[in-house]
């Protein structure tokens, strides 16, 4: 179910990217999305990925990735490098959030955003009747083990960006491999973003 | 991937070139160099799929292969030949001898035409500039308009940032490992300190010994200090175990440890095959270039090349932050980069010996890149 989610939510991505321009894809894994971006949009796309396994499986695939954290890859491009800057289930990973974004927002004239809803309803009756934290098919690792850092939900995000005074151009989620539009912060396992300042 | 069906290029020749009157960058003028080199594989029709591969500080244009009768291969066997990173059915791969070398390059222990004797210290300093524009001579020798290539480690990948500034327009994509823009205090220290070395053996005399005698001491210990800075705390260690019998109270100055043994035998090899003069000249090139400059791929130019940056995570004497800092200058150029700082315990010199991770990364860049311009998708 989660996987069919993300792949979705990639499908999604790659909708609102247009066709030919230039995107960054921050913690871009083994390179799925831009691959599918390359081949799809024709996009010029520039990858940053943490994991030395993955940066191989992107060189395999024929794409620019940089070996680096996330939070350290921005500040050297010039305002205005992409079109899109694509934060793909990497979000929850960002230690310096505030920076990243804005950031992001510097470098990039739009910044999609794809990251699993804290607040769904199967984690909120886990931590309500289990007592404990949870774990789901997006979420599949323990509290001990997890590499996320941060836990949100949809209306943290959005809280977040009125409070930055981010414009949220368009926004998606998704429940069980389909849009959803319903009680979004209860319902939705993945949620997308497109923002702009 | 690594496909198991790799195989040497076989027996190989060193082939000359020579050219007249090379102006060096600081005006001074050589009236004739000879330039050693090799190549494997075939050059294409289109003459565009060359690839330049410059050695490091004491390297030389035998990069793979056997020479007729010898058992040592060359330096990056690993890496160049028939299905490996540097595939020899694809690609023709060059790799010449520096200017100033002592390997078949004009260098100091050369003749001087207007003397007839050896150059030693008359011979005029160079530059990285220089090194790489008579790499340049070579490549329009052969008749390549633009290399599909330029790749090297350590110095080779200071040769290669040359190029992409010196001759933007006649390189594809470029590959420089464990290197830097340009040298700290650090490295010019321990530069230095080599070149003291050489230059307070008493038969150096002023560089003038082709005929008294090398400075073998001297350049021996040069030898050791590197090869020290080459390695890591952890490869020493697994390299070079202390042994019981080693931390004897009843010492003497010998080489009681292995460490001390290996040192003694790198040195008194080098200086078989290596000129000390070789050693000043090219060492102050290499602490003397500077790439961090505006002239580095300006903005306005709209020169694309395709870069690959790699590092060692072990690697002290060029440290992961000398290639991203590289990778931050080519962010700024908006040039097209991949970096990958490869895991390893072996130091600077892994840029030699890692070569199932460097395999991985190189042969599919190249790959890629490859299919990219032949239009295979």
């Amino acid at each position: 179910m989660s996987n069919k989610n993300i792949l979705l939510s990639h499908l999604k991505i790659a909708d609102i990217v247009d066709a030919n321009s230039a995107v960054l894809d921050l913690g871009c894994g083994n390179g799925d999305l831009m691959e599918y971006l390359e081949k799809n949009k024709n996009v010029n796309s520039q990858g940053v990925e943490i994991s030395e396994d993955a940066i191989y499986k992107c060189v395999e695939k024929g794409l620019c990735v940089l070996h680096s954290d996330i939070d350290g890859a921005l500040e050297d491009y010039p305002s205005g490098s992409f079109d899109f800057v694509i934060l793909s289930q990497s979000l929850q990973q960002v230690k310096r959030i505030d920076n990243v974004l804005e950031e992001s927002l510097r470098i990039g004239k739009k910044v999609i955003i794809a990251f699993p809803n804290f607040a769904h309803i199967s984690l909120r009756m886990m931590l309500f009747f289990q007592g404990m934290a949870p774990v789901a098919k997006a979420l599949p690792d323990r509290w001990n083990d997890t590499p996320n850092i941060r836990f949100l939900s949809i209306k943290d995000f959005e809280n977040f960006c009125a409070e930055k005074k981010y414009k949220i151009t368009e926004k998606y989620f998704i429940s069980n491999s389909r849009y959803t539009y319903i009680l979004p912060n209860l319902l939705a396992q993945q949620a997308i973003f497109v923002i702009t300042i | 991937m690594v496909i198991k069906t790799n195989r040497s290029v076989g027996i190989v020749e060193t082939k000359y070139f020579t050219f007249n009157d090379l102006i060096l960058e600081n005006k001074h003028k050589l009236p004739n160099v000879t330039v050693a080199y090799e190549t494997y594989g075939t050059l294409n029709e289109k003459k565009d799929n060359a690839i330049l591969i410059a050695h490091a500080f004491t390297g030389d244009a035998h990069c793979a292969g056997y020479h007729e009768g010898d058992e040592k291969p060359g330096w990056w066997e690993g890496m160049v030949g028939h299905k490996k990173a540097f595939d020899t059915d694809k690609y023709f791969i060059i790799c010449s001898n520096v200017l100033g070398g002592c390997q078949g390059t004009t260098g100091p222990s050369s003749i001087n035409p207007e003397t007839g004797k050896e150059y030693g210290t008359d011979f005029p300093v160079i530059s990285m500039a220089d090194i790489v524009k008579v790499q340049k001579k070579l490549i329009d020798y052969l008749g390549i308009e633009k290399l599909f290539c330029v790749a090297g480690g350590s110095m080779g990948g200071m040769q290669v940032l040359q190029w992409a500034m010196s001759y933007p327009e006649q390189i594809r994509s470029a590959i420089p490992i464990a290197s830097t823009m340009r040298h700290t205090p650090q490295q010019i220290a321990f530069n230095e300190v080599g070149r003291q070395s050489v230059m307070a053996d008493v038969t150096w005399k002023d560089g003038h010994y082709y005929q008294t005698g090398n400075p073998d001491r001297g350049l021996a210990v040069a030898r050791m200090l590197g090869h020290i800075t080459y390695m890591s705390d952890v490869s020493m260690q697994k390299k070079f175990p202390i042994k019981e019998k080693e931390k004897s109270v009843n010492f003497n100055f010998n080489a009681d440890f292995e460490v001390e043994e290996y040192l003694r035998y790198r040195g008194s090899a080098f200086v078989k095959r290596f000129d000390a003069n070789t050693y000043l000249y090219i060492s102050k090139a290499m602490d003397h270039f500077d790439v961090q400059k505006e002239e580095f791929l300006p903005l306005g130019k709209n020169i694309k090349i395709k870069f690959l940056v790699i590092s060692f995570k072990s690697d002290w004497l060029y440290p992961a932050y000398h290639s991203e800092n590289i990778v931050k200058y080519l962010k700024m150029r908006r040039q097209s980069v991949t970096y990958c700082n490869i895991h390893s315990t072996y130091g600077h010199d892994a840029f030699l010996l890692e070569i199932k991770d460097e395999t991985n990364l190189i042969k599919n860049f190249l790959g890629n890149l490859y299919n990219e311009v032949n239009g295979v998708k």
